[in-house]
């Protein structure tokens, strides 16, 4: 299917971002299609993270447009109804401190539907199962998870309300290869079985080549190129050259 | 949008029976939305199926979300056939994929929840809460003894002594809290001397009122001010400070870098308290002393020098040594406690919470504690 026949999901145009006199974004454009899984890369301090957040309207920008869903996620009023249609697994979690893997995962439901606490409590049981996480796990404390578990809790949490889009940031970070690589996979099986859409901000060189249709890199203040990866891997620009072509990407390459 | 959830076409189910099949027709958009109201009928329908061969028929199915495939497996799912493969009339676009994913991912049967009871429970958590408060005191008792030993171990060796530390922490937590601890001695001073200025002239015994006051201020309330803002103030900071340090492994590098925790934060922190509150209680004690000699003057029109001779007379000096002397052992209780609790923070945010409110909470309780029993001690003495 040629771009130009994709519903698109993420609308990026003319994006500005800028702290101070530092600028970190300038013109950036940048479409995210539907039922696509888009690699977001760049090197440290291109602002990924900083795209995440303007995209979620945690951020506002200095100038440009976003729509998410059609949702114009700079305006309160308009961004309202969103909620419930996307879900983000932020880099640490996030999760609540305060209570357990169940009620995060309940909270959504609690305050976007009117189920009765006792389907309420199944699905979230049951979303728990899907992330991969033992039903035992539900009645633990964020704290005393590992990271990996961790992780997948917040998924179970993303997941809470069968959004169509996701966001990760650094899904993979600070697991260990095994884990990671399940994780890849958990997030491939999920995006095929429940037709999601995802955006997801990484490093990780075997996540880009396992689950990602496209790669979005950030240089230069824009999206330097947005690709299938074997065409971003014909790119000339130096960073990327260097990015995917340096002793770890051969590896992760299989190479 | 015209896609929004909120707009949905209404869901209903009907049911066929067909000899031992019983055929479900679910109609609609089966999302998460729509089924608050259709949950409870779902439930009622579960013990008819019970036992007989379940056929969905998705022709007529609109959209379907998890949710939506969870309920309706949940309907023919029972405890002795835990998953099953649906069978299915008709193809749907996703139906058939979400309910065997939603099948794979459900746990039927839960275990029931322990029962518990009532009074049981009351009796556990009390004796436990007694258990933990006498635990508390005795490592309380045993953090002390550790201080000591590093406390001499640096006196023999008193070029380990952190000058810098024990300076800084005197500024902020000593020089800092200074105005506070003195406007709010002047008021507690004032307000003794209102009460003492009602009540005996009464008595026409009004000029006692001196008397009331500089006793008040001298053993009690100058001291016990300082105490309790010691307490409020840096005592938490104390504990939050610590506390964060242990979240971001700041003691954990100390440790392996070879330096004592003790030496290098829970010293220094002590030994500036303990320099730094009969300062602040003899200041205390002078703002107090200034506020009810102000009341006085002002509302029995004993004038300052009147005020002052009058003090002289009939208050003796060994009641100032009397409130100044447990200043150090409140600053001592006050910053052993803080620095213990920051130490006991773990890896959460909300174990720093709990421990800041431990630390105040458990200073104000050992501060009036030790101020009942100098009280005891100085009646034995008749001081």
């Amino acid at each position: 299917m040629s771009d130009a026949q994709r519903e698109t999901v993420i609308e990026v145009r003319n994006l500005t971002n800028a702290f101070g006199p530092h600028v970190v974004h300038q013109n950036l454009n940048l479409d995210v299609y539907r039922g696509e899984v888009l690699g977001l890369v760049g090197g440290s301090g291109t602002g990924k993270s900083v795209l995440m957040n303007t995209i979620l309207g945690l951020r506002s920008p200095q100038g440009g447009s976003i729509h998410v869903l059609g949702h114009d996620t700079q305006r309160a009023s308009s961004r309202r109804g969103l909620e419930s249609r996307w879900g983000v697994l932020f880099q640490n979690g996030a999760l609540f401190s305060s209570l357990t893997v169940k009620e995060n995962v309940l909270l959504p439901l609690r305050e976007h539907t009117r189920l009765s606490e006792k389907l309420m409590s199944e699905l979230a049981d049951m979303k728990i199962n899907l992330a991969g996480l033992e039903a035992a796990a539900g009645a633990k404390k964020p704290s005393e998870l590992s990271g990996g578990m961790l992780k997948r809790a917040a998924l179970a949490r993303a997941l809470a309300l069968d959004p169509e889009l996701l966001f990760f940031d650094e899904p993979t970070s600070g697991l260990d290869p095994i884990s990671a690589a399940a994780f890849d996979d958990l997030v491939a099986d999920l995006q095929s079985t429940l037709d999601l859409t995802v955006f997801m901000v990484t490093h990780d060189l075997d996540s880009l080549y396992a689950i990602c249709d496209r790669i979005a890199v950030l240089a230069d203040k824009k999206v330097e190129i947005v690709a299938p990866l074997e065409e971003v891997l014909k790119s000339e620009h130096p960073w990327i050259r260097s990015y995917f072509h340096g002793k770890r990407s051969r590896a992760a390459a299989g190479g | 949008m015209k896609t929004n959830r909120h707009d949905s076409k209404p869901i209903d189910i009907s049911v066929q029976r067909e000899g031992g099949r019983v055929i479900l027709i679910p109609v609609g958009d089966w999302v998460a939305d729509n089924l608050a109201k259709m949950d409870k009928r779902l439930r009622e329908m579960e013990a008819q199926i019970d036992g007989n061969e379940a056929v969905f028929d998705v022709r007529n199915l609109g959209r379907i979300d998890l949710a939506g495939a969870f309920v309706l497996g949940r309907t023919v799912r029972s405890c002795s056939r835990p998953h099953m493969d649906f069978t299915y009339i008709g193809e749907h676009r996703v139906a058939q994929r979400l309910m065997a994913e939603a099948d794979a991912n459900s746990e039927v049967c839960p275990a029931p929840p322990a029962p518990h009871n009532l009074w049981h429970l009351i009796l556990v958590r009390s004796g436990r809460a007694v258990m933990r408060a006498l635990n508390e005191g005795v490592e309380t008792a045993a953090f002390l003894g550790q201080l000591l030993s590093t406390f001499w171990r640096v006196l023999t060796h008193p070029r380990r002594i952190r000058w810098n530390a024990i300076i800084n922490v005197a500024e902020e937590a000593g020089v800092n809290a200074l105005p506070i601890i003195a406007l709010l001695a002047f008021f507690i001073g004032a307000v003794v001397a209102f009460l003492g200025a009602n009540l005996l002239e009464r008595f026409g015994a009004s000029l006692f009122t001196v008397d009331l006051v500089a006793l008040a201020v001298l053993r009690e309330f100058g001291v016990m001010m300082m105490a309790l803002i010691l307490a409020g103030r840096s005592n938490s900071a104390f504990t939050a400070h610590i506390g964060a340090m242990k979240m971001r492994q700041e003691i954990d590098a100390m440790q392996v870098l070879g330096m004592d925790t003790f030496e290098v934060l829970v010293l220094p922190r002590v030994i500036a308290c303990i320099i730094m509150a009969p300062i602040l209680s003899f200041a205390a004690t002078m703002a107090g002393l200034v506020g009810g000699g102000l009341v006085t003057w002002a509302v029995l029109d004993v004038s300052p020098t009147l005020f002052v001779t009058r003090m002289q007379e009939n208050v003796p000096l060994i009641h100032f040594w009397v409130g100044i002397a447990k200043a150090p052992v409140f600053a001592l209780a006050i910053s052993l406690i803080g620095c213990r609790q920051g130490l006991l923070v773990e890896g959460n945010v909300q174990s720093l919470g709990e421990r800041t409110t431990a630390s105040v909470v458990q200073a104000l309780f050992t501060v009036i504690f030790i101020d009942a029993v100098f009280a005891m001690i100085y009646l034995e003495l008749d001081w």
